[in-house]
């Protein structure tokens, strides 16, 4: 649906965004992440056309943005980083407006101004001024106007930035939803919503691109080991050792004793290698009780400091 | 066309939806009735003074009252042009609603003309408010309408022109006090050049008497229709409307 090929912009001698290139399918939610001054609002205002690339196309639905401006902008719904809300209208004219400039039929603009405003909850202040709400009413006044028209291509720069958690909450659900019928680009400094909304994740450090994966492998790409925690039944002593002669096991830590004979274990073994049968039969063989076991995944915020941080060494 | 008229339409109405609308008018409206009030006071007194001096001919209302009265307005026009024009262009790029504009499917000359729409019909408005004091004088005399109607295309045609040209200094930044100086600074410059045709020398002269916006609305005030004051008028309409064009598209320039 959307493809950037050798995406860059300069400005001035500044390398903004540095040789992008990524697909994102048509009902897929791409994660657009990276920490701030990353390029990420330069390459969402280049695919929407705000801004020309210095080098490098962008194509959406096949159209080129920069030879074929309206008809990518025609399927595009994109909210900038600040809503672009004119705050001496009420809501309802201002979503009017925004519907005749995206060529809703003017028999149609009613039934899609109260579409829009259902689906992004805000069918109460329609006759509100924007100038009067809340930041998060104006975010979502944002949202409806992105939604007006229902384009296929759905571009959020920020979309839950200065919400509360609640709202923060509501609007991730709201693009959870939209998927499917629309393929969704969403920028974002905050990992957790990766991990809640995406379906692929492309990580930009400093305009050049880091990483593209689903946030599952990317969590299992980037481990260089696994890890798994254990709590078992038995004398610590011999426990350890036995664990160590285990083929695969880097190394064995007791992290905490809980009562008599009780402990956690945090055990690393190479990446990629399942060895919780193993470990099961072991400690069974040796009639200790086996009280708990999980497999601990390394959080995308890991992943993402270990990606922003170690740049250099990746490339 | 739809998206010509839902510009200027929003457009349009926010200045009404502001105090901005009302103080613009309502300066205009208090500075050019001083004057209005001035001339009229003085035209008073010359055709009381001609009445006892049993002079045969009668003042004429049109050369002592209407065409000092429409020179007038074409200078304090001067004035409230940049209060019109500031908000144009500038105003969206300071809260982002040119990114709203700039990613809809528009052409950059929609966008341009519908607001030129809107600060222009703005003028006409504030324009046609002047005609309540000419009301008054053809209620109570009778002085000749064609001339008044030339004056009035006059200021119609002397307005899109400087309108336009605010529209165009408004799309270069993002803030308004900007915008509205550097238009007053225009319109003083197009209005100030004529002052000095007669220090220079005589080719100069007549450039700088060209390029003097005021000067081609003098033969309108007169009720003369002169050819070439239209083609300055328009001309330099669709030269501001141009550039702005190109403003707005230079943000599409690679770079």
């Amino acid at each position: 649906m959307i493809e950037v090929t050798g995406l860059s912009k300069k400005f001035g001698d500044v390398r903004a965004v540095d040789d992008l290139t990524f697909q994102v399918k048509k009902g897929e939610i791409l994660g657009f992440l990276g920490p701030n001054a990353a390029g990420k609002t330069t390459t969402m205002r280049m695919i929407t056309g705000f801004i020309p690339a210095s080098s490098g196309t962008v194509s959406v639905a096949g159209f080129d943005v920069f030879h074929k401006p309206l008809e990518v902008k025609r399927r595009i719904g994109y909210l900038p980083e600040n809503p672009p809300l004119y705050q001496d209208m009420r809501v309802e004219d201002y979503l009017r407006f925004v519907a005749a400039i995206k060529g809703v039929k003017r028999r149609s603009v009613d039934v899609e101004i109260y579409r829009v405003a259902e689906k992004s909850a805000i069918t109460l202040i329609l006759d509100s001024f924007i100038a009067s709400l809340s930041k998060g009413f104006k975010q979502r006044v944002g949202l409806a106007q992105a939604l007006i028209g229902d384009p296929p291509v759905l571009i959020f720069d920020e979309p839950t930035i200065g919400l509360d958690p609640r709202q923060i909450i509501e609007v991730r659900e709201l693009i959870k939803n939209l998927a499917h019928e629309h393929t969704v680009i969403l920028s974002t400094h905050i990992l957790p919503e990766v991990s809640m909304t995406c379906d692929r994740v492309v990580i930009i450090n400093e305009g050049r691109l880091v990483a593209v994966d689903t946030p599952e492998n990317l969590t299992a790409r980037l481990k260089g080991s696994e890890s798994i925690r254990l709590e078992i039944e038995g004398p610590s002593d011999e426990i350890m050792r036995v664990l160590q002669a285990i083929p695969k096991i880097r190394s064995v830590g007791c992290s905490a004793t809980r009562k008599h004979e009780i402990s956690e274990y945090i055990i690393e073994t190479d990446l990629g290698a399942d060895i919780r049968r193993d470990l099961a039969a072991t400690i069974v063989k040796n009639g200790w009780g086996l009280l708990e076991m999980k497999t601990e995944k390394l959080s995308l915020e890991d992943i993402f400091l270990k990606l922003t941080t170690s740049e250099e060494r990746m490339n | 066309m739809r998206n010509i008229i839902s510009i200027f339409k929003r457009d349009f109405r926010s200045y009404f939806t502001s105090p901005v609308a009302y103080v613009v008018i309502g300066l205009f409206l208090l500075v050019s009735g001083i004057f209005y009030y001035l001339l009229f006071s003085s035209f008073m007194q010359y055709s009381y003074a001609a009445m006892m001096q049993q002079q045969g001919v009668p003042i004429n209302v049109n050369l002592m009252m209407i065409r000092p009265f429409l020179l007038n307005i074409s200078v304090i026009i001067l004035f409230m042009i940049p209060m019109i024009t500031m908000r144009a262009f500038s105003e969206d790029k300071k809260n982002g609603t040119i990114e709203l504009l700039l990613t809809a499917p528009l052409s950059n000359w929609q966008i341009v003309v519908g607001k030129f729409l809107a600060t222009y019909i703005f003028y006409v408005v504030m324009l046609g408010a002047t005609a309540l004091f000419l009301v008054f004088l053809f209620w109570w005399g009778n002085p000749e309408l064609v001339p008044v109607l030339m004056g009035y295309l006059g200021l119609l045609l002397m307005g899109a022109a400087l309108i336009a040209a605010g529209n165009f200094i408004s799309s270069l930044t993002e803030n308004q006090i900007v915008a509205a100086v550097g238009t007053f600074g225009l319109t003083m410059f197009l209005w100030i050049v004529g002052f000095s045709i007669d220090f220079t020398g005589k080719i100069p002269g007549k450039v700088l008497e060209y390029l003097s916006i005021v000067t081609h609305f003098e033969d309108f005030s007169k009720g003369i229709f002169d050819t070439s004051h239209l083609v300055f008028y328009v001309s330099f309409t669709f030269l501001m409307l141009y550039l702005t064009y190109q403003s707005i598209e230079s943000s599409r320039w690679r770079s």
